[in-house]
């Protein structure tokens, strides 16, 4: 515990899918349910933080007013954030930091998303400056591409494999089969994934994970806010990472075409996704081998590798050992996405951080029926977005 | 109809075509593709930087190939589509550059640490006839052309 925990007073999600309804009618739905699970009224939210959308007009480029509109303007104060995939995670941050400072005592935080089909493809019209557009144009490099640049380079010099990539899936669509916010609940094989169409190789279809429409909500409070109002022994949120990068970035990032040099400063001890964790640990005083389950941002099963990894859940080029002797699935040493990840959920952009941190606080509550990890007491998140966006939220109990 | 890249000033052509990047003046650090803004070396507040062309040599960082039709605006050059290879690749002045992989090679010709070099290609054809893109080449050895 420490001084700058705030408490998870209640968390609330609208299921994953493709259900072709505005994003507002998700986030609503989610609101409502994290709301419903605190037990607090709207009208006592003093702030209302929305995960920004940029792919439904101008209602979600203000996603907060967006959210506290449809809800009932209650007079809370407002704010919208957009961090690409760890947009969540930096709506949460503005939150927490607003109670920190002892100007809010309870906060809303909601990302919600419809999304297109396919390929997530930049925005129309001709952007030459736009290294989101240029990569597109000019090298045909889509979101798959990268990767399965980072999956060549496990199999290279880790001595990956196709199957193991398999396996990742195989584990999480097992994790997520029970769970009601989940879109794809089925069991799939090795052999399944390995029968998919190559995408970008080595990833298959079914290694690649989908967009999907769906919503996060997380009601947060001072901890003093919780203690008066009967939640005697709320999750807490310990740390929230939302590091930049640190010059030089020498790992190719999405959608870059290129990594800095090193020519004139070395590269830095720490690659971003490891700094990301890294100070999630450091502002938490939490240290990696604490941590009882971990929710990663598997866009591609290969990257969950990477993820165990930069989380520091073992050393470099070890996740296939821990993953081929079922460390990482539920009931063993460490397990990694109980919720069945991005495989079971699809990515809804805004909504995905905070539904990483709704699974780690129903995991710590013992509430995760069907996919529970036993004794669970610390749990992390981590994921990574465009343009030197990424996030690690520490929570215990 | 001549063969004008596919976007102004980023790489050269001819018998030895390379890639063009930026040297901030002030710390030396290279950047690609090319800037007018700001040094991103947090020690520096260079706002000037020369053309300098980078090595045409590198070695392969990861490699995909795109086996789907990307979405626009990529331009296929063909109807139908035809996969193509994408190698990032790691460049003696300490930074990781992407590319396509040049026509006829695909994944089974790459590794990570292999040697490649640039070329330049036909990305796709307009009006104007073919604009031009920088490749990835897999540089073959002595001896291993026998195995391909």
């Amino acid at each position: 515990m420490s001084t700058h925990d705030v408490a998870v007073a209640g968390v609330g999600m609208h299921p994953w899918g493709k259900w072709g309804k505005n994003f507002v009618t998700y986030g609503v739905h989610a609101a409502r349910a994290a709301l419903a699970d605190s037990g607090i009224a709207w009208p006592d939210v003093g702030l209302v933080v929305g995960g920004e959308t940029v792919r439904n007009g101008y209602g979600g480029y203000v996603a907060g007013a967006t959210f506290a509109q449809a809800l009932g303007w209650n007079g809370a104060r407002v704010a919208t954030s957009y961090a690409a995939c760890a947009t969540g995670a930096q709506a949460l941050d503005t939150a927490r930091a607003r109670i920190l400072a002892g100007m809010c005592e309870v906060a809303l935080v909601v990302g919600a998303d419809t999304t297109p089909k396919g390929f997530l493809a930049p925005n129309a019209g001709e952007r030459w400056d736009d290294p989101d557009w240029l990569r597109f144009r000019l090298l045909g490099m889509t979101n798959p591409a990268y990767f399965a640049l980072y999956a060549r380079r496990r199999m290279d010099l880790y001595g990956a494999t196709q199957e193991d990539f398999a396996r990742v899936k195989v584990k999480n669509a097992k994790h997520g089969l029970e769970n009601p916010n989940a879109r794809y609940r089925k069991e799939v094989g090795v052999e399944d994934v390995l029968a998919s169409a190559v995408v970008s190789d080595p990833l298959h279809l079914l290694d690649i994970c989908a967009t999907s429409d769906g919503a996060a909500a997380v009601v947060l409070t001072s901890v003093e806010y919780a203690r008066k109002h009967g939640l005697a022994e709320p999750v807490r949120i310990n740390a929230v990472s939302t590091v930049t990068p640190t010059f030089p970035n020498t790992v190719m990032d999405m959608p870059n075409l290129a990594t800095d040099s090193t020519l004139a400063v070395g590269a830095p001890e720490h690659t971003f996704k490891e700094s990301i964790a890294l100070a999630a640990y450091e502002e938490a005083g939490i240290d990696p081998a604490d941590v009882s389950v971990a929710e990663v941002y598997d866009l591609s099963t290969a990257l969950e590798l990477d993820w165990i990894e930069d989380l520091a859940l073992c050393r470099r080029g070890e996740a296939e050992s821990l993953l081929r002797a079922g460390d990482t699935t539920l009931g063993g040493r460490i397990p990694v996405n109980p919720s069945g990840g991005l495989a079971c959920f699809g990515e809804a952009v805004p909504a995905q951080a905070l539904a990483q941190v709704c699974e780690i606080t129903w995991q710590l509550r013992g509430q995760a029926t069907g996919r529970q990890v036993e004794g669970a007491r610390v749990g992390i998140t981590a994921n990574q977005g465009l343009f030197g966006h990424g996030s690690s939220v520490l929570l215990s109990r | 109809m001549t063969a004008t890249p596919a976007v102004e000033g980023w790489f050269t052509t001819g018998p030895d075509p390379a890639l063009v990047g930026s040297r901030c003046v002030t710390c030396g650090t290279v950047f690609f593709p090319r800037t007018a803004g700001f040094c991103g070396n947090p020690a520096c507040d260079g706002e000037t930087f020369e053309d300098t062309e980078l090595s045409r040599h590198g070695t392969v960082w990861s490699y995909t190939d795109a086996q789907y039709q990307p979405p626009p605006p990529y331009i296929p050059r063909t109807d139908p589509y035809e996969p193509f290879a994408l190698a990032a690749v790691e460049l003696p002045e300490g930074l990781v550059v992407l590319g396509q992989v040049a026509d006829g090679y695909g994944v089974g010709d790459l590794r990570v640490g292999a040697e490649v070099e640039l070329v330049v290609e036909t990305l796709y054809v307009d009006e104007t006839g073919d604009r031009t893109i920088w490749r990835w080449k897999p540089v073959i050895e002595m001896g291993e052309e026998t195995d391909q």
